[in-house]
């Protein structure tokens, strides 16, 4: 008998008992629809961290300057002021096949003031390797230039919340004054909208200028240190390539003999997303094996019905067996059905979960993410229950004497 | 020579106690008999037609059908077997519930390795039944058609896969007279039509339609004749 007729007879078998194959699939329904909504919420919490610890940069590498020590006394972190953008110049010159953009970070703080309107907000001196470094573009008017820089002009780009708060009645900032510390600077540009940061912070909450004019204007500085350096390689998988030319480029740069320690550290967020992920896919996979559970449990329901089926149709098999039915049809068709339950159930479970998985961000505002391969895994998963549940019962009715079966009452 | 059994012994091990169910049978069957095996219960007249039928080995002796030998076949080669040489009409018809005469009818068709086409198959099947005389209940199930039409489609199901051999056992023990006599009659003309038939009946007047009846008492042929002649002692 050819599969595709003993599948008929498969599906026959399990119409006429319609309740009782819906009752049996319901088992499978249920662990299916629970793992695919499981995972959907999971990877769709992951994602979304992922997403946030990327809005910091595009594979951010971060240098600050270290503590120094003066005699002996550790002067605490960011004491050495030996960090300056020509290092992180000479970075890009240096290393062009790792390194994708940098900027040097001054960090202040000050009240703006436009009209009547002020507001407090943080100033980010910054190179114009800046919105490469941060993924982050000029949404109106334009990013200031090298020139800017060098001449440490009075020009500034505003973030969106900077520019909601001072201009209240709806004008554009482009090519408005206004007055930080007394002194007028030109906006030539706001920012686009880039939203909260994994902690929580509103990252348009931000007035960016050159940092050379942060440097003098508002630090009234004659150093020229700078907080941060942070550098944007290609690829993350060059990481510690780069950790180590920088660091022995910056030894090179700041004169630092054999015995004394890096002025400087070097980080990335390669740490923090570990983790991020880390603990969301514990959690996505502890809830996924006990979602597994209860698939198996369905597999079991139908281990049960199949039993229960071989039984009532001994007489079945037998008659099939007497007209020429081999062993291998008989288990063909036994483990057919079991299959086709699975598969139905695993089918009705995937809608029911990814319908479940949307109606449940929906209402708890979640991200989910449902997946290609967590779909066919799971559906593959149903199967693979039909054919494991299903094999013991169809074996045990294709070993049947076939003159027993026609006997059985 | 159809059927040639040879020394044939079939013994069950009940506990410590063995018991011959067959004892030494040897029979021969030619084409276009009609057998009837008689017997009283426990006399190995089901044993016989269960290895006649392929449905179970002897424990020694050999068994012939069509020139092969059935004795030392494989479980699948007894399917196969089965399915191309052997018919099987049931006492209790032994139809499959809630499936209509049609496909009742084609299943051997099935089993057989699909020689047929779909609708040779189903064109085969309407003959059939409408030769057995159901042609006008080709769609019915079980439950709807009488113990006598009930038989008749099992009686076209054995046909099915052209078989040289008809087994029935106690084909008319669940049928009352008439219904009986119209099957007994049937299998007769199917006899005439050149197919070998073998039947086991408690019946007299049942085997009296047959052209040979054996007799089976102890595991043994204890007497064989030609019912519509008289007795002849083995």
């Amino acid at each position: 008998m050819s599969i595709l007729m003993i599948f008929r007879v498969a599906l026959r078998a399990i119409w006429r008992n319609k309740v009782r194959s819906l009752l049996t699939a319901l088992g499978i329904i249920v662990g299916i629809a629970a793992v695919i909504a499981v995972i959907a919420i999971g990877t769709g919490a992951g994602e979304q961290m992922k997403t946030s610890i990327n809005s910091m940069g595009n594979n951010l590498v971060m240098i600050f300057p270290s503590s120094m020590r003066m005699g002996g006394a550790s002067m605490g972190a960011g004491a050495s002021n030996t960090l300056t953008a020509e290092d992180g110049e000479q970075i890009e010159k240096d290393l062009p096949n790792l390194v994708a953009g940098q900027t040097p970070m001054v960090r202040a703080s000050a009240q703006v003031i436009y009209g009547e309107n002020n507001w407090s907000t943080s100033i980010s001196g910054v190179g114009t390797g800046f919105p490469v470094v941060r993924g982050w573009d000029v949404g109106e008017g334009s990013f200031f230039s090298e020139d800017d820089i060098q001449t440490g002009r009075r020009v500034l780009i505003l973030g969106k919340t900077v520019v909601d708060n001072l201009f209240t009645n709806g004008e554009n900032p482009i090519g408005k004054s206004i007055r930080v510390k007394n002194m007028s600077f030109k906006v030539i540009g706001v920012m686009e909208r880039k939203g909260s940061n994994s902690m929580g912070q509103d990252q348009d909450d931000i007035v960016v200028m050159p940092y050379t004019t942060v440097k003098r204007t508002i630090q009234r500085s004659s150093f020229n240190n700078v907080n941060q350096l942070l550098v944007s390689l290609y690829d993350m998988d060059d990481l510690d390539e780069a950790k180590a030319e920088m660091t022995s480029l910056l030894r090179q740069r700041h004169r630092l003999g054999a015995h004394k320690e890096d002025d400087f550290n070097i980080r990335d967020m390669t740490e923090i997303t570990e983790m991020m992920t880390s603990i969301s896919s514990t959690i996505t996979i502890l809830l996924g094996a006990v979602a597994s559970i209860s698939l198996i449990v369905g597999g079991i329901g139908i281990m049960n019905i199949m039993l229960v089926s071989v039984t009532e149709r001994t007489k079945e098999i037998g008659l099939r067996m007497a007209i020429g039915a081999r062993p291998w049809d008989i288990l063909m068709q036994f483990l057919l059905e079991a299959m086709t339950l699975a598969c139905v159930g695993g089918l009705i479970g995937t809608v029911l979960g990814v319908v479940g998985a949307k109606a449940v961000g929906n209402i708890q505002n979640w991200p989910i993410l449902i997946t290609e391969g967590s779909v066919l895994i799971s559906f593959a998963f149903s199967a693979f229950v039909g054919i494991f549940f299903g094999f013991y019962p169809a074996w045990r009715a294709s070993q049947l004497n076939p003159i027993d079966c026609l006997r059985y009452e | 020579m159809l059927i040639e059994i040879k020394d044939m012994y079939k013994t069950y091990t009940l506990g410590e106690t063995t018991v011959n169910a067959l004892g030494g049978v040897s029979l021969h069957v030619d084409y276009g008999e009609f057998v009837a095996i008689m017997g009283h219960s426990g006399s190995g007249k089901s044993t016989m037609l269960n290895i006649l039928g392929a449905l179970d080995t002897p424990t020694s002796g050999s068994y012939k059908l069509d020139g092969r030998e059935v004795s030392t076949m494989s479980r699948n080669e007894l399917a196969r077997f089965r399915n191309q040489k052997l018919g099987f009409v049931f006492q209790n018809f032994n139809l499959l519930p809630r499936t209509s005469a049609v496909e009742q009818v084609e299943l051997p068709a099935f089993y057989g390795g699909c020689k047929l086409s779909a609708r040779a198959r189903r064109a085969r099947a309407i003959e059939l039944l409408t030769m057995v005389g159901l042609g006008k209940r080709l769609y019915h199930t079980p439950a709807q058609l009488s113990g006598g039409q009930q038989q008749r489609v099992a009686i076209a199901r054995a046909l099915m896969n052209d078989p040289p051999v008809i087994l029935a056992d106690e084909p008319t023990g669940n049928l009352d007279t008439k219904s009986s006599i119209e099957i007994v009659t049937f299998l007769q003309e199917l006899n005439a039509k050149g197919i070998t038939i073998v039947m086991v009946t408690h019946e007299d007047d049942i085997a009296s339609y047959a052209k040979r009846r054996i007799v089976m008492k102890d595991g043994k042929v204890d007497r064989e004749d030609d019912p519509r002649l008289g007795e002849k002692a083995v």
